[in-house]
């Protein structure tokens, strides 16, 4: 049958109209293909429209941050003391540049381009899209600025820009209360507000700069772009302003920062000073000192190496977190114990012979003046430094009633300075050394607490701010270092307010002002250990000096000065406020490994509380009569 | 107008074997390929130019084609598809790479594509087989017209070119088709596909290609990597909307998230500018052209000119399906460009070639008055 067909003749009739059917399929199948094709249209531009429109808006427009400019920081007298400068960096944008090594050449010849900063550019480059600018130098001083800008019209693709770098005029003079920023590291981007930290390469790392870090820091803006999809910025749709950070005002006095810190000259060591009525922190030095400016683009680690190796400890605060025995700068803080807890009057005498001993016990205990101060009372115990005296009421009083006494006016606990940093001291106590020592409490030891030796330790900020509270008769003001908050758009200030931590009980007025008359004497009585700064001094200063142990001297050996190293000689320290009658001004200093407080550490502070209470003039004139 | 037979009443276009209604509606698929082109090329005017060049060059080479007679081409169609199987084989030896697969060949200083001429020499050769034997074919002409088909398919896809070996394999098919191909044959071919699928899937397939099928399935799979393409396009066509964002307000396409907007994507940009309407124009344009191609395969004598004419439309049709069932996400990206509005030179010179055959067919038939 098959092969009977094979052999039939074409039938073009037949094949013909087998054609047609097939054509008839073909354009059925035809409008199908295109039915399959209008439906999928009608699906995508139709039903699914919104969806499409959302995806297709969410492809070219993108929120971009803009970073807020940061806060300037000012003194009390409107002095900057942190800013933003314009640093001038040189960038490249490559798809504008015909031939690259021609023009990284011509460069080279217009300005210095290290093999470094090359290596770095030509990294950076081929990771960097085309229409991206990758800085080849940064940190153009003015003269390469004007060379480039001269020669621009040489050198297509390439731009200067200009971005804001935090810059502390005042340098290493006030380091340590401003602090400083540095580039923002993994831990802390991990606690910040990622959104509002998105452009922000700096954070304030220490000081004013890390403790005030959110008002100085400002609301990031946004602006929404267009851009293409290789992130192309095209145009700016809409632009929501960054809001900068608040400007803030510190009470510290540059001028008197300055007096202060040449005052110390090549000594190490620490000053506060605090207006007791406000508790605002005047001046806060701790010296040796270090440039922040190192820190703020990232400091090499040579450099950083050499400050955090040096012997010195610039980069340690000293006047927060030094601790150390506050020595015989304690004496007023205990006779006003001795007097209030009635343990002693004025009238109570001991026969000082040079030293001091416990019943049972065969111990020394010297007085600094070898020869004794014979019969002696509270107020020349004072005056003059008599240690016997204070090991007397020392005993009287017991560790646990002088360590409580003590506690009211801030020792022994942080005074809750604005910027952080500080530590505690060590106050102590019967409790404190059973359960850190795991020993019991020797006579002895109270003993030496009554003078600020052994394990009696003072930050020089307590000192100073006991001080201020002792000024008040009590009052304890919360030292602060920020005086007010500016807003930079309305200018409006808004001062921080002076805070009571604290009111130390002094029930009887009386014996509050013995203690200061006799502070008063140790500078302007005939025997006072400070006396020699009371010459030519056109007020009242009240004060103790200090000297506290850093080497103890075996019993029966002779001290000598001279044969102790430099670093083994005692702190000199030294506290007061002025003037007397209306205290404007209190102080606390240390002087490490000074010597004697009166005649190394006194002087500063009158130098400072010169250049405070009678100003510029004041401060000039005695120079001159020094150089005289 | 596009059914009824216009030639004779005017003598230039009789002259010159043209179609009018066919030309008519090239032309302005042309027209419509150059408006869409100068958005999609950001209104680059040099490019405009080179498709314009490339235009009036194929509409050239359909003019030539259009002065062939079916018989001529019939006579001719053994040694084209004998010359293409050579050159098929030549470039897998010692072709040109371009874009990871092997299509050109060097002839001094002209590169050529084989595959472009296999386009015309398989359906042309598989219908001279088959117009010499009674139709519907037997069994061993249709293993015989199978084999002829087959072979430049399987060489094209080793290139690899998948798009071309598509097109190809679908010309072939068609001619079988028009020739009477039986119903149970068909069915058993289409039972007997799912195997060879997985054969092919296994053994035949490049990397590459398996990748475009798998991204086809799911695109959202790696929306940065292969899938990329399908996404955006779609994000495109879909955010146009009903009537478009307007000529040359396409924002995906000019802030340049399509990619291959201006060749095998183009159909995108033209998605998002002109919107539902516009599309349903341009479809309706199309197939205007398909009816006419399958019109004039109608009215065709005799057999070779009626197969070939009948599987030069519809192959011409896969394309548009191909290509728009890609870009909208119907089929996976295959690198078939859209007829005469792609971007791109060798493959509209084959179309219109094609086109040119169609015209022949139809003009030269031998009028017999009744």
């Amino acid at each position: 049958m098959t092969r009977r067909r094979a052999t039939l003749l074409k039938n073009p009739i037949r094949e013909r109209q087998l054609f047609q059917v097939r054509g008839i399929i073909a354009l059925l199948f035809s409008l199908l293909l295109m039915t399959i094709l209008i439906s999928r249209m009608f699906y995508l531009q139709l039903t699914q429209h919104e969806h499409y429109t959302t995806l297709s808006t969410n492809n070219q427009v993108s929120i971009r941050p803009i970073a807020p400019t940061r806060g300037l920081i000012y003194d009390r007298n409107g002095v900057v003391l942190a800013q933003n400068l314009p640093t001038y960096s040189l960038e490249i944008i490559r798809e504008r540049v015909e031939d690259i090594d021609q023009t990284l050449e011509e460069i080279g010849e217009l300005i210095q381009v290290s093999g470094e900063d090359l290596t770095r550019f030509r990294r950076e480059l081929k990771r960097s899209r085309r229409f991206k600018a990758v800085p080849l130098r940064f940190r153009l001083d003015n003269r390469e600025v004007a060379l480039i800008a001269v020669n621009r019209h040489r050198l297509p693709g390439v731009e200067i820009n200009s971005t804001l770098t935090r810059h502390y005029p005042q340098g290493e003079l006030t380091a340590h209360t401003v602090g400083y920023v540095g580039r923002i590291n993994e831990k802390e981007l991990k606690q910040l507000d990622p959104s509002n930290y998105a452009t922000t390469t700096y954070i304030g790392k220490i000081g004013v700069e890390k403790s005030y870090e959110s008002l100085l820091h400002g609301m990031v803006g946004h602006q929404q772009v267009e851009t293409n999809v290789r992130g192309r910025v095209l145009r700016v749709l809409e632009r929501t302003p960054p809001e900068p950070g608040q400007n803030i005002h510190l009470n510290i006095d540059t001028a008197l920062q300055r007096v202060a810190q040449q005052a110390f000259g090549e000594e190490r060591g620490a000053l506060v000073a605090i207006e007791p009525e406000s508790g605002a922190v005047l001046s806060l030095v701790s010296v040796p000192s270090y440039d922040p400016n190192l820190f703020v683009n990232g400091i090499p680690l040579k450099t950083y190496r050499a400050l955090s190796d040096n012997r010195d400890q610039p980069l340690f605060n000293r006047a927060l977190r030094g601790q150390y025995p506050p020595g015989s700068t304690t004496k007023p803080f205990i006779g006003l114990a001795g007097l209030e807890l009635n343990q002693i009057t004025t009238l109570n005498t001991i026969a000082c012979k040079g030293w001091y001993s416990l019943k049972n016990d065969d111990h020394r205990y010297r007085d600094w003046k070898k020869t004794g101060h014979g019969t002696i009372g509270l107020n020349r115990a004072i005056v003059e430094s008599c240690d016997v005296f204070f090991y007397d009421l020392s005993l009287k009083l017991g560790i646990d009633r002088i360590s409580s006494y003590l506690a009211h006016f801030g020792f022994g606990k942080k005074n809750g300075i604005d910027i952080g940093g500080e530590s505690r001291g060590l106050l102590p106590n019967r409790k404190w050394k059973r359960r850190i020592r795991k020993e019991p409490w020797f006579p002895g030891e109270t003993l030496i607490t009554g003078i600020g030796q052994g394990f009696f330790l003072t930050t020089p900020l307590q000192l100073s701010s006991a001080t201020a509270a002792l000024s008040l008769r009590g009052r304890h003001m919360r030292p602060l270092v920020v005086r007010e908050i500016e807003d930079p758009g309305s200018h409006l200030s808004t001062p921080l307010p002076p805070t009571l931590i604290h009111q130390a009980p002094i029930v009887n007025d009386g014996n509050w002002w013995r203690i200061e008359r006799a502070m008063t004497q140790v500078i302007h009585g005939p025997k006072g250990t400070a006396r020699r700064i009371s010459h030519g001094l056109r007020y009242k200063i009240a004060g103790k000096t200090g000297t506290s142990q850093v080497f103890t001297v075996a019993q029966d050996a002779e001290y000598d000065a001279e044969e102790i190293s430099k670093r083994l000689r005692d702190h000199a320290l030294f506290v007061a406020y002025a003037p007397v009658k209306k205290p404007k001004i209190a102080v606390a200093l240390i002087v490490e490994n000074g010597g004697s407080g009166g005649a190394v550490a006194a002087p500063i502070a009158r130098k400072l509380i010169d250049r405070y209470l009678l100003g510029d003039n004041a401060t000039r004139g005695r120079d001159t009569d020094a150089a005289q | 107008m596009l059914l009824s037979d216009a030639s004779s009443s005017h003598g230039l276009f009789r002259r010159f074997h043209l179609d009018p209604p066919l030309l008519a509606g090239l032309l302005l698929l042309a027209g419509i390929g150059l408006v869409i082109l100068f958005s999609a090329a950001s209104q680059n005017e040099a490019q405009l130019w080179r498709q314009v060049t490339r235009l009036a060059v194929s509409f050239g080479v359909m003019l030539l084609f259009a002065q062939i007679s079916p018989d001529t081409l019939m006579r001719w169609s053994h040694w084209i598809f004998a010359i293409g199987l050579i050159m098929l084989v030549a470039v897998l030896v010692f072709g040109d790479t371009g874009k990871g697969a092997q299509r050109w060949l060097r002839l001094g200083s002209i590169r050529f594509q084989p595959s472009e001429l296999m386009k015309l020499a398989v359906p042309m050769m598989v219908a001279a087989y088959l117009a010499e034997k009674p139709l519907p074919p037997r069994l061993s002409h249709l293993f015989i017209a199978t084999l002829v088909a087959l072979v430049p398919t399987l060489l094209i896809a080793k290139q690899p070119d998948l798009g071309t070996a598509v097109l190809i394999a679908s010309s072939g098919i068609f001619v079988l088709l028009f020739a009477g191909l039986q119903w149970r044959i068909i069915g058993i071919a289409s039972v007997l596909a799912v195997p060879t699928a997985w054969l092919l899937w296994t053994f035949g397939m490049h990397d590459y290609q398996r990748t475009r099928v798998l991204t086809f399935l799911n695109p959202e799979n790696d929306p940065l990597g292969a899938g990329y393409h399908i996404i955006q396009s779609k994000i495109a066509i879909g955010s146009g909307g009903t009537y478009g964002k307007g000529w040359l307000n396409g924002t995906q396409s000019h802030l340049e998230f399509l990619p291959e907007r201006h060749t095998d994507f183009i159909f995108a940009v033209f998605g998002e500018e002109f919107g539902f309407i516009g599309i349903l124009l341009l479809l309706t344009l199309y197939f205007l052209i398909v009816l006419r191609g399958l019109y004039i395969a109608s009215q065709a004598q005799d057999s070779f000119s009626r197969l070939l004419a009948g599987a030069l439309t519809m192959t011409f049709l896969i394309y548009v399906f191909v290509n728009i069932g890609m870009v909208s996400g119907l089929l996976p990206v295959v690198g078939v460009p859209l007829p005469l509005v792609s971007f791109g030179g060798s493959s509209m010179v084959t179309l219109m070639a094609a086109f040119g055959i169609l015209m022949s067919i139809h003009t030269h038939r031998k009028l017999l008055k009744d």
